[in-house]
């Protein structure tokens, strides 16, 4: 191998390095198929529809560098948009912008009881969130059935999720945008975000040097829900409608994207660029599996085998001898 | 007598480090051989080669004349070499009985044959004379004294040639002691070749045959146990005279004192494990904790740092009572305690994490405004650590593993001292550590002392007690037996004191 | 002697606690039930409590490691999807589908154990890609529901043996005895259990890590399969759900925390987990039978299942060195 080669191997870049250079691939390999691939317009809509997921990384990111891990997501993503489209039924037109921070609010509610479990209660994240997540699904289907609410999204909603508001770009990927930057501000430039990765490499020397450990995991589960629930509200926005179980699709693509970027799925390592390639070349990947109408059989064993195929590239650990 | 295993110029590396350069050893049976050296000098490296822990570089193994490779810990073992480690090779969650046998226990139609297994674990206790412990017990439920008889146990159990011991009478009681310097006499009138590391110098006196030097992973001497004087010894293991060793003490203060003393410890209790301590630490103090390890020397720093939970007593620190919830109020700048814990690998750093994030983790609030960090202050501080420390690391950006044990210590010890801290705990700082940081890391602590600060040391080494601190308190089951200072603090009274024995015994 | 009953009954002690709670829930359960202590009763829940008990069993064995799997739910979709083909036909046909299911089945864990120990990846996000690739293959096999499968075989093992006895309870048992028992009672058992209370500790004493971790994939496979060979005979077809495969991925995590095995591994046992699955069936049921409104019903199982896991919070009271708190 090149001296290249060898410095790129060892380095902490190479997984956002081969994340983007499968992007690229992929996207070489889709215009093959289709010239329309290559196209403005095309990559537009991708990087639209990847906000969503986007979003629910961001979340799960922050999360899983801790050293923990969110199952809520399904459900949160769901709170998200029901509960944002009922209380727009609520509030009647006053309350057409305000349902999108109170969906939000509800998400960053259950990532606040998320954290006291698995803070304070010492649950292990994982099945924490996991029983979470069943109460919230407890919780939407007593609120839907119960009380019918509304589930139509406001028309602020769907402008936030289908809109071109700023130089045409559309307002999802702007909504992105704003939050990612904010996201990469906090892991790289503030004391929570050193105490972030602190936590996630060692709890304990974290503890012993003086951070509130407990407080920090909280935050990044409270963060988490308001993320999961933000995709939910948009996603509501983009399909006019707010139904259950809207939140599967996005649990384990959230986590493979995270893992791709190269974020170590034990925590402490990972940087938020990489999450961002990694939504985009998963979100490519699904685009180009259905572009090629290669069915769901196909599309399941190529998505499993691809993420195998790139962590096996970077994503490998250490022998016990060393 | 022919020797059954040989290491012939045996090499290894870690990263830029040499932990072994050309190593020579040799151990016969029916001798006890002891391997002497400083932390870092390459003793636990060259065992762990021995017991197919780790692979050498270069260099040849000779086991019984022919020569051997130990790809896996497994092949030592089926060889006939046992290994008894610093870190216990126990699983907490099993039973005594399961970890003696963990490989190759007796099995019947496939399955373990607990019967079979229950008695070849009690026939190993009892060879190791620990008859008092339960096989079935889990060794979770064990204190440290008896794991350390397990792991003996466990060691014997598979019928060695050849037994290593590292640093194994550390944790043990002195009953233990006693019993386990019996053990070794009898299996070596047995033949079994025993290789023993230790630094204490009363322990090669009582149990060696012959005695190897190491220093800076090179061999440099071997001799007749007893032909060479302490002083000589001591010279060969750290390369000059032990005199300048430490630096200079300052002369015994006078007895009136008109300022409180920087920390006023009296009365604190904790669960069982810590009974009445009082202690008094003056600003400029160095004051040594000392005993056999786990007498609650530890838990003592823990209950200081506010890490424990139900700490009865009073602390005051300049006259005024203080009570520290969590580290976190600890460090603050109204009470300014810094504790630097013993395993900087899993308590100290944030390994994957780079020098310059680990060195400035503990005083971010100082480094940054409205919780966003300035990086240039950031930059500025701790290039000024480095540089006041004398860290050896190239590259600030680049993660703290990358560096040597010692600069890693050197790191912790930074990290702390950036918040300027009034009082100092350091729990066993200079455990593996070469001899050259070892030295700087004194002569800081004296400087610490000197600028106004009161320093805590806790040490298993007692050459470094004696040397740095101005007075110690040797700790036994969780109470202040002893305190020694001037011309009483010896090794002689250290480990009367840590054994508990009284004058009269002594002789 | 008595000091022996001591240590034996504090290793089981989980165990008993979580099969404890199930007789109070299942016997509160058949109190209200209709028909109450019939055989039909007891044989529809056997029917569907075994099959989560099994994959929670298959669930048990990487737990044990400290590693996870979160692939048997596809590999039990997998399978019941496989034998909707296979197991067909004459007894013989039949018979040889069963052996190539549960050898498909094994071969899928292997698979995971083998990226694992030899591609030294995470068990967490590995099971999660390969059981998006099994997935794939179940949709492969059967891209709507259908099938058919002997139907003695089902009729059998879905019915009840003479004396009441339901049949899925013996098969439960033989399973239990014929592949969990040798595997707890053997040395590569107790290796599994080593490496998860310590794999530094482990590797030094000379245990090999790489293949208990191969074998204990690879059973958990296999028993995974059995799992959904067993639906096979229950739903007398097969069908590639999404949903199901990662209800029962879920549940049996839940059902292992139950049994009283810890996430983080070294000890544990597969029967807690049994009647940690059982438990958790019967909570469903019991709601039902309740007459407690179907509306509730998914809300009241969430907070019963959170309040089962963060039981163990409860320790934490005891706990006043707050090191200790973290790993």
């Amino acid at each position: 191998m090149t001296a290249l080669a060898l410095r790129l191997r060892r380095s902490r870049h190479l997984p956002v390095v081969a994340a983007a250079a499968c992007t690229l691939g992929l996207l070489l390999v889709g215009s093959l198929y289709s010239r329309n691939f290559l196209s403005a317009d095309y990559l537009l809509l991708q990087l639209q529809i990847a906000s969503f997921l986007g979003l629910v990384a961001t979340g799960a990111m922050l999360v899983i560098l801790l050293g923990g891990i969110d199952l809520s997501v399904p459900w949160l993503v769901t709170v998200g948009g029901v509960m944002s489209a009922a209380a727009a039924g609520w509030w009647g037109p006053a309350g057409e912008w305000l349902a999108i921070p109170f969906g939000i609010l509800c998400g960053c509610l259950f990532g606040i009881v998320n954290g006291i479990g698995v803070a304070y209660l010492r649950v292990p994240s994982m099945i924490f969130t996991l029983g979470i997540n069943a109460v919230a699904q407890g919780l939407i289907v007593v609120q839907t059935g119960g009380f019918a609410p509304q589930d139509r999204a406001t028309p602020a909603m769907h402008l936030l999720a289908t809109g071109r508001s700023l130089l045409g770009i559309p307002n999802p990927l702007l909504v992105w945008i704003v939050v990612g930057a904010c996201t990469l501000f906090l892991l790289h430039r503030t004391t929570l975000g050193r105490a972030i990765y602190g936590v996630g490499n060692s709890e304990r020397a974290a503890y012993l040097s003086g951070v509130d450990t407990r407080r920090v995991t909280l935050l990044c589960f409270a963060i988490a829900g308001a993320c999961s629930a933000a995709a939910g509200v948009l996603l509501t926005g983009y399909s006019t409608k707010a139904y259950q179980a809207m939140g599967d699709a996005y649990q384990l693509p959230a986590i493979a994207a995270v893992v791709l970027g190269g974020t170590h799925i034990l925590g402490g390592r990972g940087s938020y660029v990489g999450t961002v390639v990694g939504v985009i070349l998963i979100t490519l990947l699904q685009s180009i599996l259905s572009v090629m109408q290669i069915p769901e059989m196909g599309r399941q064993v190529i998505y499993g085998a691809v993420i195998i195929a790139m962590l096996l590239m970077y994503g490998r650990g250490r022998r016990h001898s060393q | 007598m022919d020797p059954v295993l040989e290491l012939v110029d045996v090499s290894k590396r870690y990263g830029g480090v040499r932990a072994l350069d050309r190593a020579q050893f040799a151990c016969a049976p029916g001798r006890i051989h002891a391997l002497l050296g400083e932390n870092g000098a390459g003793k636990s490296t060259l065992i762990k080669i021995m017991a197919g822990v780790v692979q050498p570089d270069e260099g040849r193994i000779v086991l019984e004349g022919s020569d051997r490779r130990f790809v896996h810990p497994q092949h030592a073992v089926a060889a006939g070499i046992a290994c008894i480690f610093q870190e216990l090779s126990l699983m907490p969650h099993l039973s005594v009985a399961d970890n003696i046998c963990i490989t190759n226990p007796p099995t019947r139609l496939g399955l373990i044959d607990r019967r079979a297994q229950r008695r070849v674990a009690e026939a190993a206790l009892a060879r190791a004379g620990a008859e008092d412990i339960h096989p079935l017990a889990p060794v979770d439920s064990l204190s440290l004294s008896r794991r350390q008889m397990v792991e003996i146990a466990k060691a014997l159990s598979r019928q060695p040639k050849i037994l290593i011991l590292d640093e194994a009478t550390s944790a043990l009681t002195a009953a233990d002691v006693q019993r386990v310097y019996g053990l070794l006499k009898r299996l070596r009138d047995e033949g079994l070749a025993i290789v023993y590391i230790s630094h204490r110098m009363n322990e090669i006196a009582e149990l060696a045959d012959e005695c190897s030097v190491f220093r800076n992973g090179r061999h440099v001497a071997t001799f007749e146990a007893g032909s060479q004087s302490d002083a000589q010894t001591v010279e060969m293991m750290i390369g000059r005279d032990i005199a300048h060793a430490f630096p200079p003490k300052p002369p015994p203060r006078a007895a009136a004192e008109t300022a409180p003393p920087a920390l006023d410890v009296r009365g604190l209790s904790w669960g069982g494990r810590l009974h009445d301590i009082r202690l008094a630490v003056r600003a400029g103090e160095i004051v040594g904790l000392g005993g056999l390890d786990g007498q609650g020397q530890r838990e003592f720093f823990l209950a200081l740092f506010g890490v424990l939970r139900g700490v009865t007593g009073e602390v005051r620190q300049g006259g005024d009572p203080v009570s520290a919830g969590s580290p976190r109020q600890a460090k603050r700048r109204g009470i300014g305690i810094a504790l630097v814990p013993e395993d900087r690998k899993t308590d100290g750093l944030m390994l994957p994490m780079s020098v310059r994030d680990n060195l400035s983790f503990a005083a971010l609030d100082r480094l940054s405004r409205a919780g966003v960090v300035i990086a240039s202050a950031e930059v500025e501080a701790t290039a000024a650590m480095v540089r006041r420390l004398s860290i050896k690391a190239p590259e600030l950006g680049d993660p703290v593993a990358t560096l040597s044990g010692g600069n890693q210590q050197k790191v912790v010890i930074a990290k702390w001292l950036m918040n300027a801290p009034r009082i100092v705990l350091l729990s066993d700082p200079t455990r593996g550590i070469d001899v050259g940081t070892k030295q700087e890391i004194y002569v800081l602590l004296r400087r610490l002392a000197e600028e106004g600060a009161a320093v805590l040391l806790y040490s298993t080494d007692y050459a470094e007690l004696i040397g740095c601190c101005d007075r110690v308190a040797v700790f036994f089951d969780g109470r202040i037996v002893r305190w020694l200072a001037g011309a009483e603090l010896t090794e002689h009274a250290l480990v009367a004191s840590a054994l508990n024995l009284t004058a009269e015994t002594l002789h | 002697m008595r000091e022996d009953w001591r240590f034996r009954l504090r290793e089981q002690r989980a165990c008993w606690t979580a099969a404890a709670l199930f007789v109070l829930i299942f016997a509160l359960y058949i109190a209200k039930h209709q028909t109450g202590w019939t055989v039909p009763v007891l044989t529809t829940a056997a029917n569907k409590g075994v099959l989560l008990a099994i994959v929670a069993m298959a669930q048990t064995l990487p737990v044990l490691t400290s590693g996870i799997d979160l692939s048997v739910g596809m590999v039990f979709v997998l399978a019941n999807c496989l034998a909707s083909h296979l197991v067909v036909g004459t007894p013989l046909q039949a018979a040889a589908g069963v052996l190539v299911v549960l050898a498909a089945g094994a071969l899928c864990g292997w698979i995971n154990g083998a990226i694992i120990v030899y591609g030294r990846l995470q068990p967490i996000i590995t099971t999660l890609a390969t059981g998006a690739v099994y997935f794939g293959l179940a949709l492969g096999l059967r891209p709507v529901p259908g099938g058919d499968v002997h139907a003695g075989l089902a009729d059998a093992l879905t019915g009840a043996l003479p004396g009441g006895i339901p049949a899925m309870l013996v098969v439960l048992l033989a399973v239990v005895l014929l592949v969990w028992v040798p595997f707890r009672r053997s040395a590569v058992g107790r290796a599994a259990l080593a490496i998860g209370s310590a794999e530094a500790a482990a590797y030094m004493s000379g245990v090999n890590i790489g293949r208990t971790r191969l074998v204990t994939y690879t059973l958990a496979g296999l028993l995974a399969s059995i799992g959904g060979l067993l639906l096979t005979f229950v739903t007398y077809s097969g069908e590639a759900s999404a949903a199901i495969g990662g209800v029962y991925t879920l549940n049996s995590i839940a059902a292992v925390v139950i049994g009283g095995t810890s996430l983080a591994g070294g000890a544990g046992s597969a029967i807690g987990s049994v009647f940690g699955a059982l438990v958790l069936r019967t909570i469903g049921d019991l709601l039902f039978v309740f007459d407690l409104e179907p509306l509730w019903q998914p809300l009241f199982q969430g907070v019963i299942l959170l309040a089962a896991v963060s039981l163990g919070a409860l320790r934490l009271l005891k706990v006043d060195n707050r090191l200790d708190l973290f790993k």
